[in-house]
Formats: C-alpha cells, sequence, structure tokens
C-alpha cells in the first residue's frame, strides 16, 4: 500500500509573519477517499498547492511511502482546480491539452461523455462542466497515484456534480488512486468520502480572529 | 413568438408592484470562428420573467449556460458583439438603453461575483460613497454609509480600511453595502455564494433577505440550488439558453414531486441530501441545437412531438410556467 | 430567432461592401503592404544620377510633367521623393527589426533570475528618461552618422515599449494555472518555452516590430533634418526638407510641402497596418 503522507506542515505567505497553516499533519492511503472540510478562505487551497508540489516553500515534510519518486518527473500527486478554465491555455484545441499529460484512449473518452468532436474545439467553446471532465482525465495519467480535488464541482450544476465524482470515483477504485475530497459542502463530502477531517481540527494551531 | 401577456392583467391590481416585466430577450453574439468565417452564437432565448417588490427571484443554471447575461442585458453592459432582441419594462417604463445607463447604480445596482472587484487602493469608505463632489452631498451619504453598515454587521472604522485589510466576510459585506447606497430598486447579484462554507454561505443570503424585506426586488444569478432553496419566493431554471420552468420555492421539498420539469426533478434529485442520484448526458450548447425539445436527447417521458418542435414556455397556474410538450399542469 | 444582420453594420460598410469585419483588416493590410513593397521596389530601381540636373526648368511649380515640381537645380522633385521614401522604408525595417531583436532579448533575460529582472526594469527605465531624440543624435554622431548611425540609434531607443510589454505578457502566462500544471505533468521548461509561451508571444512580437516602423521612419527624418543623420548626398526625406528650409522664403512651397506629405502618408500607412493587425490579432476586439 502507498500512502501520501503530510508532516508538521506550517506555511505563511513570503515576508508575512502570519502563519496559515502550522504543525498540520494528514495522510492519504491509495484506496481512500478522504475528505477535508474547512471555512472559506481557512488555507484549504494552500493545503492542496503544497501537496500537489505547487507551492515549494513550507515547513515540515511531505513524503510518499514505498514509492520511488524520482522514476519520472510528472507528479504522482496531481491537483484538480476549481476553475478548470483556468488550467488550458486557451490558444490550444481540447486534444493538444489532453496530449500534454498522456495518451487518452477512446475507451476512457466514451466513459467520462466526452463526444469526438469536443476535442477540436477551444476551451471558451465548452461548458464549465465539460471542462472539468477533460481536466480530470488529464489528472488520471497511468502514473497518477494520488489526487487533490480542490472545489472540483463547486462551480457546477447538481447533475454535473453527480455525474463526475461517480466517474472519479468509480476510476479511482478501478486504479487504486487515493482522492482528497476538499469542499465546503459537507452534505457532499459526507455523501462520497470513507472518513472526513475539519481542517480546524488538523491545523489546530491557528487560531482565527476575524 | 411575439406574445403581448400582461398588458390584460395590468388592469388587475395586485399588492406587490411589478417591478421588473422581461419578455422575450434573446441574447444573441456573433463570433470569428475559424479564419474569416462568422458564426452567431444564439445565448439566450426567448426569456420571460417578472420580478416584484419584496421578491426574490433566483435564475438557476449551469456555468456557461447565459444566465449572466440576463444581468448584462438588464444593466446595458453587454459587449459590442452581441445582440439583444426583447422587451424589458422596468416600473411601468420600457428600458431601452438610455434609461439602463441612467438607472445604473442607482436604482438598479449589481452585486458583483468576486470580492477581487473592490478597488485595491481606495479606502473603503471612498469606495462605497463614490466620486461625489459636493460637500453636503457627500455629507449625507456618509450618514447613510453608516447606517446601512449596521445593517450588514460593519464597524464604523471600517470606512477608513483598505480592502486587503478586510478578512474575506467583510468584503462581501462591504460588496452588498456599495451595492445599497443609492437606496435601489432592483437589485441582481452575480453568484454571491460560491465556494462559501456554511456559515458565510448563511450570512450572506440573510443580507438578501434583509434587501428583500425592505421591499427591494432581488434577481439571485447562481448555480447553487441549495442557495436559491434557502433564500428565494420563486426559481427559474435555465437550461441551455432557454428557462424551462418557473416554480415557486416552495415546491422544491420532499421528494420533488411539485416540481414540473424532468431536468428540475433531476436537478433536485441529484442533491446529495436527496439521493445523490444520476441523470446522464450533458446540456448542450446552444449552438448543437436543432428543432426539438432542448431536453430531448435526455428526456426519459418524451413523445413524437418533442422531436421535431421546441415547446413554448406556459404559464400552468399563477406564476407557475413551464416548458415542456408533455407536463401541462401540476 | 435569425440573426440581424442590419443592426450588425460597421460604419465603414460603405467601404467594402458586406464583407466581414476580419476579411476587410486582411485587404486593408494586404492593400498597404502592397503600396509600401512597390514604394522600397520602385525606390531601388532608381538610380540616383539618373535625376538628373536641367537648369532650364529649376524650381519649376508642379505640373503635370513634374507633379511635385523641380527644385533649385531643375531636378525633379516626384523621383526624388519616392527615392527618399524607399530609403526611409528600409532604414525604418533595419531598425525596427533590431529593435525588436533587442526587445525579445531583454524580456528573455528578465526571466532568468530576480537579479536579471532587476537589471531590466533598471534599463528600461533609464531610457525611458532620456529624451528620444537626444539619445538618438548622441549615439548617431558617436558612430559617425551615416546610415549606421542613425539604424544604431534609432534602434536602440525604440525597444523600450515592446520589451516592457513582452516582459509582462511573459511572466503572466509563466505564472498562468496551465504553465504551472504543465510543470507538474513534468514537462521541462524547454518544452514549456516552446509550447507554451512562444505561439502566445509571436503575435505580440509581430505586431510590435510593425508598430516601431513608423516612429523609426519620424525619428530618422528629424535627426536627418537636424544635421546629426545621414550624409547630405544621401536622397533621404531628412536631407530634402532641410534643402528645401532655404528655398521656401522665396516661395517654393513645393520643395517642402510635398516630401513632407509623402513621409507623413508613410507613417500613417504604417500606422494603419499596425491598427488593422492589432484588431486581428487581439479576439476582444476583432468580435467587435
Amino acid at each position: 500500500m502507498v500512502e501520501l503522507k503530510a508532516n508538521k506542515i506550517g506555511f505563511r505567505y513570503g515576508g508575512t509573519k502570519k502563519w496559515i497553516l502550522k504543525n498540520l499533519s494528514i495522510s492519504l492511503k491509495d484506496n481512500q477517499v478522504k475528505g477535508l472540510i474547512g471555512e472559506s478562505g481557512g488555507g484549504k487551497s494552500t493545503l492542496c498547492k503544497i501537496l500537489a508540489g505547487y507551492e515549494g516553500n513550507f515547513e515540515g515534510e511531505l513524503k510518499i511511502d514505498k514509492l520511488n519518486t524520482n522514476d519520472s518527473k510528472f507528479n504522482q500527486v496531481q491537483l484538480i482546480f476549481q476553475h478548470p478554465e483556468r488550467t488550458m491555455n486557451p490558444k490550444w484545441k481540447m486534444k493538444q491539452s489532453l496530449d500534454e499529460s498522456w495518451e487518452v484512449s477512446d475507451d476512457i473518452l466514451e466513459k467520462f461523455g466526452i463526444k469526438k468532436s469536443w476535442l477540436n474545439r477551444w476551451p471558451n467553446e465548452l461548458s464549465g462542466g465539460e471542462l472539468q471532465r477533460f481536466s480530470i482525465i488529464r489528472a488520471l495519467n497511468p502514473k497518477t497515484k494520488f489526487l487533490i480535488a480542490d472545489e472540483i464541482t463547486t462551480m457546477l450544476d447538481a447533475v454535473t456534480q453527480v455525474q463526475i465524482w461517480k466517474l472519479l470515483l468509480s476510476m479511482a477504485k478501478e486504479r487504486k488512486i487515493g482522492i482528497l475530497v476538499v469542499s465546503h459542502d459537507k452534505e457532499l463530502v459526507n455523501e462520497i468520502c470513507d472518513e472526513v477531517v475539519y481542517l480546524d481540527d488538523i491545523n489546530h494551531d491557528i487560531k482565527y480572529n476575524l | 413568438m411575439s406574445k403581448n401577456r400582461n398588458n390584460s392583467d395590468d388592469d388587475i391590481i395586485e399588492v406587490p408592484k411589478t417591478l421588473l416585466n422581461v419578455s422575450n430577450i434573446s441574447i444573441s453574439f456573433f463570433q470569428y470562428t475559424q479564419g474569416l468565417r462568422k458564426t452567431v452564437l444564439n445565448v439566450v432565448e426567448d426569456l420571460d420573467l417578472d420580478v416584484h417588490e419584496g421578491e426574490i427571484v433566483a435564475i438557476l443554471g449551469s456555468s456557461g449556460s447565459g444566465k449572466s447575461l440576463l444581468a448584462h442585458a438588464i444593466l446595458g453592459i453587454l459587449p459590442g458583439n452581441s445582440l439583444l432582441k426583447g422587451e424589458m419594462i422596468y416600473d411601468g417604463k420600457i428600458l431601452d438603453q438610455k434609461l439602463k445607463e441612467e438607472l445604473r447604480g442607482d436604482e438598479i445596482s449589481l452585486i458583483p461575483q468576486s470580492v477581487d472587484s473592490l478597488d485595491p487602493l481606495m479606502k473603503v469608505g471612498g469606495q462605497v460613497i463614490g466620486d461625489i463632489e459636493d460637500e453636503k452631498e457627500r455629507e449625507e451619504k456618509r450618514k447613510e454609509m453608516i447606517k446601512i453598515f449596521k445593517n450588514y454587521d460593519l464597524r464604523e472604522d471600517v470606512i477608513d480600511l483598505y480592502p486587503f485589510q478586510l478578512s474575506g466576510g467583510m468584503a462581501r459585506r462591504v460588496l452588498f453595502s456599495t451595492s445599497m447606497i443609492n437606496d435601489p430598486k432592483l437589485i441582481i447579484a452575480d453568484e454571491p455564494t460560491p465556494g462559501l462554507d456554511e456559515k458565510s454561505l448563511e450570512e450572506t443570503l440573510n443580507y438578501l433577505k434583509i434587501m428583500a424585506n425592505e421591499g427591494k426586488g432581488v434577481i439571485l444569478i447562481t448555480h447553487d440550488i441549495q442557495a436559491a432553496v434557502k433564500v428565494s419566493d420563486k426559481i427559474a431554471i435555465f437550461y441551455s439558453g432557454y428557462v424551462i420552468e418557473i416554480n415557486e420555492t416552495k415546491n422544491f421539498s420532499g421528494n420533488g414531486d411539485k416540481l414540473l420539469h424532468p431536468y428540475t426533478r433531476a436537478l433536485y434529485k441529484a442533491l446529495p441530501q436527496n439521493g445523490f442520484q444520476l441523470f446522464e448526458g450533458t446540456q448542450p450548447m446552444n449552438i448543437d441545437i436543432q428543432d426539438k425539445c432542448i431536453y430531448y436527447d435526455r428526456c426519459s417521458q418524451s413523445v413524437e412531438k418533442c422531436g421535431h418542435s421546441n415547446p413554448d414556455l406556459v404559464e400552468v397556474d399563477d406564476g407557475i410556467k413551464i416548458r415542456c410538450h408533455v407536463v401541462r399542469k401540476i | 430567432m435569425s440573426f440581424d444582420k442590419e443592426r450588425f453594420k460597421s460604419p465603414y460598410s460603405f467601404l467594402f461592401g458586406s464583407m466581414n469585419l476580419r476579411t476587410k483588416t486582411l485587404l486593408i493590410i494586404s492593400l498597404v503592404g502592397l503600396i509600401l513593397f512597390a514604394i522600397v521596389v520602385n525606390s531601388l530601381f532608381i538610380n540616383v544620377d539618373n535625376i538628373t540636373t536641367n537648369f532650364s526648368i529649376k524650381n519649376s511649380q508642379p505640373s503635370l510633367q513634374h507633379p511635385f515640381g523641380t527644385d533649385w537645380m531643375g531636378r525633379d522633385m516626384f523621383i526624388r521623393t519616392m527615392k527618399g521614401l524607399g530609403l526611409s522604408v528600409i532604414i525604418g525595417a533595419m531598425a525596427s527589426i533590431l529593435s525588436t531583436m533587442i526587445a525579445i532579448f531583454l524580456a528573455l533575460s528578465s526571466t532568468l533570475g530576480k537579479y536579471f529582472d532587476h537589471c531590466v526594469s533598471g534599463v528600461t527605465n533609464l531610457f525611458l528618461s532620456i529624451p528620444h531624440i537626444l539619445l538618438i543624435i548622441l549615439i548617431s554622431i558617436s558612430l559617425g552618422g551615416g546610415i549606421i548611425g542613425v539604424v544604431v540609434g534609432v534602434s536602440l531607443t525604440h525597444w523600450i515599449p515592446l520589451t516592457r510589454v513582452l516582459r509582462a505578457e511573459i511572466k503572466q502566462i509563466n505564472t498562468s494555472t496551465y504553465v504551472k500544471l504543465s510543470k507538474n505533468f513534468g514537462r521541462t521548461k524547454w518544452w514549456i518555452a516552446k509550447n507554451h509561451l512562444l505561439p502566445l508571444l509571436i503575435p505580440q512580437i509581430v505586431l510590435g516590430t510593425i508598430l516601431i516602423f513608423p516612429h523609426a521612419i519620424m525619428h530618422e527624418a528629424s535627426v536627418t533634418f537636424l544635421g546629426f543623420g545621414l550624409s547630405p548626398h544621401e536622397p533621404a526625406i531628412g536631407i530634402i526638407l532641410s534643402e528645401s528650409m532655404k528655398y521656401l522664403s522665396n516661395g517654393a512651397w513645393w520643395l517642402a510641402f510635398f516630401p513632407g506629405l509623402s513621409l507623413l502618408i508613410i507613417v500613417l500607412l504604417f500606422d494603419l497596418i499596425g491598427d488593422n493587425l492589432q484588431r486581428l490579432l487581439d479576439p476582444t476586439q476583432a468580435n467587435e
């Protein structure tokens, strides 16, 4: 079993004194769907960026057990964002954006309900739900072991939300990918996760006084 | 397709006055696609909507379904490559571009989507009051502002702070105050809630309720069905640029039996607390739509007629409307 | 549901009828480009020695034989002006290409690190604070004048706007989510530069080069006019204009008027290309 472990993470923005995360530890197993609930502006997104390697300036330790991370430059921890449109080069057609990550089989495209004609469209010609499907497929590179899903269905309608989560959960199970579901929506997290943690509980060294 | 509804109804005086009456609105864009080819995108089609004083009307649609454009159309800030057709009547007067510009920010005001719309280099007080030359008028506005701040749980010393000194919640309250300073009659809130945790969501929705209680008409544009259900009186469901159903909010309850359109039901039942049920298919962009019901490809109860004509929005009960060939009554 | 064509008509519809804006823009660009090209080619075939001096027709007013009149040596001003314009365009081209290269080099080096970035913005600010014309004169004189002096002088003073645009653009692209994601997919810096950065920068570079053109031509002419640029035996517009000064008081207005007007037209033509190209490349404006 592979495990993503973050130990005693601390973070503050460059030059500022105020800690956003302090002494925070969290772990994720590769067969686990874990929920993380937190208040808006409480550092959820920052934690996601640290876990997925987007933010290097933090204190503490981040490691993946029993897996040699040096064999490829591809990050085994992939982050899926709230706004899929920002993750696509606006001057690239969807096919090119997909290929940037891996060669996706027609099988998977069909499974995700992606029509062949969409591949020839520009990002601004697709809806938020359609774009989010693309960004999830991009993150599901065969090398991916963990997914950090940062409010990935917050901008989508309820019907699309169900479609995307059911797909993602079945794919993750098939491939033994661990998912951290980061959301403000308790109902959603309780519905899809095996285990739920609250950011306030694990980030206990920080007291908010808003 | 043109109907002159409401003209006859106006004789019967209802207690809450109709503030805004939108009928047959369609918005299209033209765009250069490949090389020199120019295409027309119909983004909003045949939209009808009434907003009364003291009422919160939610417009519910997924992102990219064109619902924000309605706000832009009412405010008269659509981009240059768009075309607006149809009729809007505000407070008994035809709302044309000239009137829109007059009323914008005054009688009709917008609560923007993001707190980023605050000017980072200007103190809160200056932003809320706006640019006023006259000394006396400014003093009056200042008093007004302090009164509004009290309503929105902002302390007086917030006036001298810069936006970066505000917490997210405070910034949002400042935005709300800014939209209220000129005592508007109609408020359009464009996605004020995405990504808010429960507490901030309750707070934001509560402020909208306060506005409605003061007799203002509120249009809440959102994709979040839970937010819409919590606060609004009426919900209009947007699908691929068409309003497919307008229903009273109280019908969004129980197991959703009182909802009419199959998509509305699907939306309701897809909520985690209502079963998290899966419904296949995607919402087509308007360019894909041919001459058939927009929901035809996903619908389980379609009849032969649905395959070759798109139904009109029909009133089935007082204020309740549906666009469907099959469902015609409650 | 039909598309209301009437409302979308542009105010210039009388020019090219029902063509859409993009076709029109392309047409304008190619037309103007053709004119400029013709001027350059034409001027290459004019031999300066062939502009014969003929004192019997000296100082004659514009006529059908000599549309721009003749000068105090009886030389045809139309031919002289054409030759001068060709030279102007060539010098403008050299200067703007050189400027663009400087801009690309500086913008790219600003991405190498914080220290480099500070250096670039320092140099940019330094050049911004010195008046253009003064700097061109200084550089031109120190290089001994002539074509090289003018070209180097103009290029060394015209890279600033493009550098700033490119630097800002690169910064924006580099901090975008899609570039960060690309790194997370294991793509190298080189791959990102080639596939993400370059395609987004090329339109800016092309546009920037063309927008430098009119400035370069104007500055070349003014420096030459002041006597710090091209040498007096070059058939440049600046020389023609400064020579004409002596005869203006005698009423030979055509000596300055037509060459000056032609220069202005050339500059406006380049501006026209730049404007239209900008509209073509900037999608938000192109849809208007």
